[in-house]
């Protein structure tokens, strides 16, 4: 399964009779190398934090598919000496909670405690376990690999799986961002403890760690809480190459499923984090199917015929070329018509760009909607660990707003043009009606 | 774990890498089956207690009632320049009869078709241009609408949601397209997910006359033959002031929001609606002996779910069986080391997943839940023989202090990370007073939980975990390849 990819974070800024503080992220680094994101806020007694490795599965091989995400799951059930059951209860004692961030880039871990000294005090000596010490139990491996396979075994019968996974592969070949987070059934039965033991020394590093940390603690506490997260780790930087995505072959893969829905996917290389057609993408895709209600997937296959509950288009930026995908839902009997119109909007839109009408709009909610973006303690730490992780200026906040203000009609169009093309799409149609 | 048990269903949703609108289970009807990906399981989810309390301290939370009857409460969240508008109609699936289930849902998607003041799509087109978001949800009790905007933005919310209380044009043509929308939402999220399928038989199956029979987004057939002018009775019957909760959350003074609110609600006049204790009842009768049923459908891994009557909340204040069972669903479900994960799926391994649910906030009957997957190689009757076996110990041997004190540290937690969320904190509000309790419950009911003893958790738990309450409901998977008769019964489509 493909997803978990980092939430589409569509950042902006601010209508400028609003006036917003800019959000106040300290930055400095540990002395194990690691990299520290820190936003006080103390009005909630609650702290979250967050330790991100590049340790996604785009570290993975065809042959070791499912390790990096394995090797993630597996640090929380045993570390430093401690059991899975005593993890498990020494998180609930104090009420915490400890959840995950698995990605083709990214392998993170998160915790959310209250921030009283005795709640915090015990939930962080676990996650300084869990990051740094993981047991990785062969007993515990072997009955998740049971799990695993269990359960990808159930996701191949998912028409929505199906059609991610082979949506994907068409995608980008042998590229690593092709493999399926979870893995395969006959890669995931072969992990060896050794892997994951590899991985882990490879690629959780302090040279390389993002710690993110939020809420209700002192300069001085984040400092402390940063140190015990990261510095028994191994320093040596990683190094990683990854390739750059080449374009697909254009193709439709039609595959049959007793679903009484066709799910249709269509996909090309999108946006890079660093890229520099970004803000044109973004924008630009908000008016093609990332908008909601507003967008014009939805009117024309939703609203004006009924064709589906739910059409979307996204971008999902990676280090290299994340996917740009458009998804749909639709009766089996009309999926050919479905994909044909899908198709033409497309088309149409790359051919002809935004009207300024829909820019402006687009601008609008983009634009205002910022402050709920970041409302919350939760929505801030994601972005502490985005902007952590892909090194990203600590205005980067600030910079989308006017970013997307400075956005024209002529470069949304450019851009798609230019970037996306509607003829060398990948395709696939899950639950294709059948030949009668 | 989560559950779709008495889910609701709404006007839309973002299948992927969308930030979740509203991040609770109301929305959604679409199970976590946390075997779906390893990824998935990798997460570890946020443990989740089913536990729908929070909110605690009301100390800054104002109720309001206008001269036609709405009721307006408004709570202060100062951390951030937005706010939440909700309003919350007291019809559900709950207030539907036979033949046309499913249209308190169809006339939510309805209600985004405009008015003689705002047509089309021009409500979210609005919205949206001044920053917003905006979305709705249906469930067995409620309908609820809202908006989440900037706080200068909080007049226009009122105006458009005001506006299409009482003015909503309702045309045959409209109704053509988005019945059709409300069918593919049936087959995206109950029609081809053998889980769901599960569950609406099993609701279907466990109830024998109680609405909650019935799935919220409707039987196919039903939803085939409704036509504009049911959508239109349904409005007409139950959206008027007097049967609606407006709810406010965020960066607002009370006092300018009553005023707003009396500016764009207040002239609108009340209507002739059942308050919520003068409509039938349509109790339950006592079911006499286990139910059993089986779902074939295309799927790999079977899936067993089972169903016992419970209670619900009544009386806050003097109840303390419903705390109980919260407890009771805590002590098997609460956390990674509670029971049944503990010793289904990590040390038996008779489990792939494992799990205990319960609801005690709701107008209708309460159910107390067991679910899980066996894992590969056993079946689904091992596993309820192992489920059965862990509530018999349960009632045998009683829970430990330890235990139960696990469970209500979770749940003092949970309470204040839900402030973290203000459209969670509106939904608790609404949630309780749709359902006929007030807001201010919410301490009691967290002072309840509090107050729980080991002894009540086995009381329930032998009280309720019954052989005559139960529904027993088993996935019998099917190849692929084979067509799937429940899924897809031909005379049901076009």
């Amino acid at each position: 399964m493909h997803v978990m990819r980092c939430l589409f974070f569509l950042l902006a800024g601010v209508y400028s009779q609003w006036a917003f503080a800019t959000l106040p992220i300290q930055h400095w680094q540990a002395s194990s190398g690691a990299r520290v994101f820190f936003v006080e806020s103390r009005e909630l007694p609650i702290l979250d934090v967050s330790v991100d490795f590049s340790a996604g599965s785009s570290t993975d091989t065809r042959e070791k598919s499912g390790r990096a995400g394995m090797t993630l799951y597996l640090s929380s059930l045993g570390a430093g000496g401690l059991t899975e059951d005593q993890i498990s209860k020494a998180l609930a004692d104090v009420g915490a909670q400890l959840g995950a961030h698995f990605d083709e880039d990214r392998a993170g871990l998160t915790l959310r405690t209250l921030s009283s000294a005795r709640e915090r005090g015990r939930a962080l000596d676990i996650l300084g376990r869990v990051v740094q010490h993981p047991a990785f139990d062969i007993n515990v491996l072997e009955r998740e690999k049971v799990r695993v396979v269990a359960g990808l075994r159930e996701a191949d019968t998912k028409p929505d799986n199906i059609a991610d996974r082979t949506l994907m592969k068409m995608l980008y070949g042998n590229h690593p961002y092709g493999l399926r987070g979870s893995g395969e059934i006959d890669s995931v039965s072969a992990l060896q403890r050794e892997d994951l033991v590899d991985l882990h020394r490879s690629r959780y590093s302090a040279a390389d760690a993002v710690v993110s940390i939020m809420g209700d603690v002192s300069r001085a506490e984040a400092a402390a809480i940063a140190e015990s997260l990261t510095k028994e780790l191994v320093q040596e930087k990683p190094v990683y190459n990854l390739l750059e995505v080449t374009a697909p072959i254009a193709d439709t893969k039609r595959i049959s499923h007793p679903a009484t829905q066709s799910h249709i996917q269509l996909a090309y290389p999108g946006l890079r984090r660093d890229d520099p057609d970004y803000f044109p993408l973004l924008v630009g895709n908000h008016i093609l199917g990332g908008g909601g209600f507003t967008s014009r997937l939805m009117e024309e296959i939703r609203r004006k015929r009924g064709l589906a509950y739910s059409v979307h288009s996204h971008f999902s930026p990676l280090r290299e070329q994340g996917p740009f995908e458009i998804g749909l839902q639709t009766q089996k009997e009309q999926s050919e018509e479905a994909l044909a119109l899908t198709r033409k909007i497309l088309a149409d839109f790359v051919a002809g760009g935004p009207t300024e009408e829909e820019l402006a709009a687009a601008k609008q909610n983009i634009i205002g909607s910022f402050p709920l973006r970041i409302d919350s303690n939760r929505k801030i730490i994601s972005y502490l660990a985005m902007i952590g992780f892909y090194k990203l200026p600590l205005t980067y906040l600030d910079d989308y707003v006017k970013a997307v203000a400075k956005v024209t009609v002529s470069q949304v169009s450019e851009a798609f043009r230019r970037r996306i093309d509607p003829m060398g799409m990948v395709a696939v149609v899950v639950g294709a009606e059948s030949k009668k | 774990m989560q559950k779709v048990f008495g889910g609701s269903v709404g006007h839309s949703v973002k299948l992927k890498n969308g930030e979740p609108v509203a991040g609770f289970r109301m929305t959604s009807c679409r199970r976590a089956t946390a075997l779906s990906s390893a990824v998935r399981a990798a997460a570890m989810i946020l443990v989740s207690l089913a536990f729908s309390f929070s909110g605690g301290a009301f100390a800054n939370t104002h109720e309001y009632t206008l001269g036609n009857g709405l009721k307006l409460i408004v709570k202060e969240d100062h951390r951030s320049p937005v706010v939440i508008s909700q309003i919350w109609y007291k019809a559900g699936s709950i207030d539907e009869v036979n033949g046309v289930t499913g249209v308190a849902h169809v006339l939510e998607h309805m209600m985004f078709k405009g008015t003689e003041k705002v047509p089309g799509g021009e409500f979210s087109t609005r919205i949206a241009a001044a920053g917003g978001r905006e979305n709705a949800f249906t469930s067995r009790d409620y309908t609820a609408y809202y908006q989440q905007l900037h706080k200068s933005r909080l007049p226009l919310a009122m105006e458009l949601e005001s506006d299409r209380m009482r003015n909503l044009v309702l045309t045959e043509e409209d109704f053509a397209q988005e019945i059709k929308v409300v069918m593919e939402e049936r087959r995206l999220r109950t029609d081809d997910q053998p889980r769901a399928l599960v569950h609406e038989k099993m609701m279907a199956t466990a109830y024998q006359s109680h609405p909650y029979r019935h799935p919220v987004v409707g039987w196919m057939n039903d939803l085939e033959n409704m036509s504009v002018h049911d959508a239109q009775a349904w409005y007409d019957r139950w959206y008027v002031p007097n049967n609606a909760v407006l709810v406010v959350v965020g960066d607002v003074n009370p006092q300018q929001v009553f005023v707003l609110a009396r500016k764009y609600y207040g002239h609108i006049k009340s209507g002739k609606v059942l308050p919520l204790d003068k409509r039938k009842p349509q109790a339950e009768p006592s079911q006499l002996g286990t139910k059993r049923l089986t779902v074939k459908a295309p799927a790999r891994l079977p899936y067993l779910a089972m169903a016992y009557h419970a209670p619900a909340l009544r009386n806050p204040d003097t109840d303390w069986e419903p705390y109980a069972l919260e407890m009771l669903a805590g002590v098997l479900d609460g956390n990674e080391s509670a029971r049944l994960n503990k010793e289904l799926v990590r040390e038996q391994r008779i489990a792939s997943s494992a799990g205990a649910s319960y609801d005690s906030t709701a107008r209708g009957p309460g159910m107390f839940y067991l679910d899980g997957t066996p894992s590969e190689g056993k079946t689904a009757s091992e596993l309820e023989t192992a489920l059965r076996a862990e509530v018999e110990k349960l009632v045998r041997d009683g829970v430990t202090a330890e235990e139960l004190a696990r469970v209500k540290a979770q749940v003092v937690a949970s309470h204040v990370f839900q402030l973290d969320s203000m459209s969670f904190q509106a939904m608790q509000i609404g949630q309780l007073e749709s359902i006929g309790l007030s807001y201010r419950d919410e301490d009691t009911i967290l002072r309840k939980l509090q107050a729980v003893t080991a002894e009540q958790v086995r009381d329930v738990a032998k009280k309720y975990l019954r052989d005559e309450s139960l529904t027993v409901a088993v996935l019998d998977p099917q190849p692929l390849e084979q067509k799937a008769p429940a899924a897809a019964p031909a005379g049901l489509r076009h």
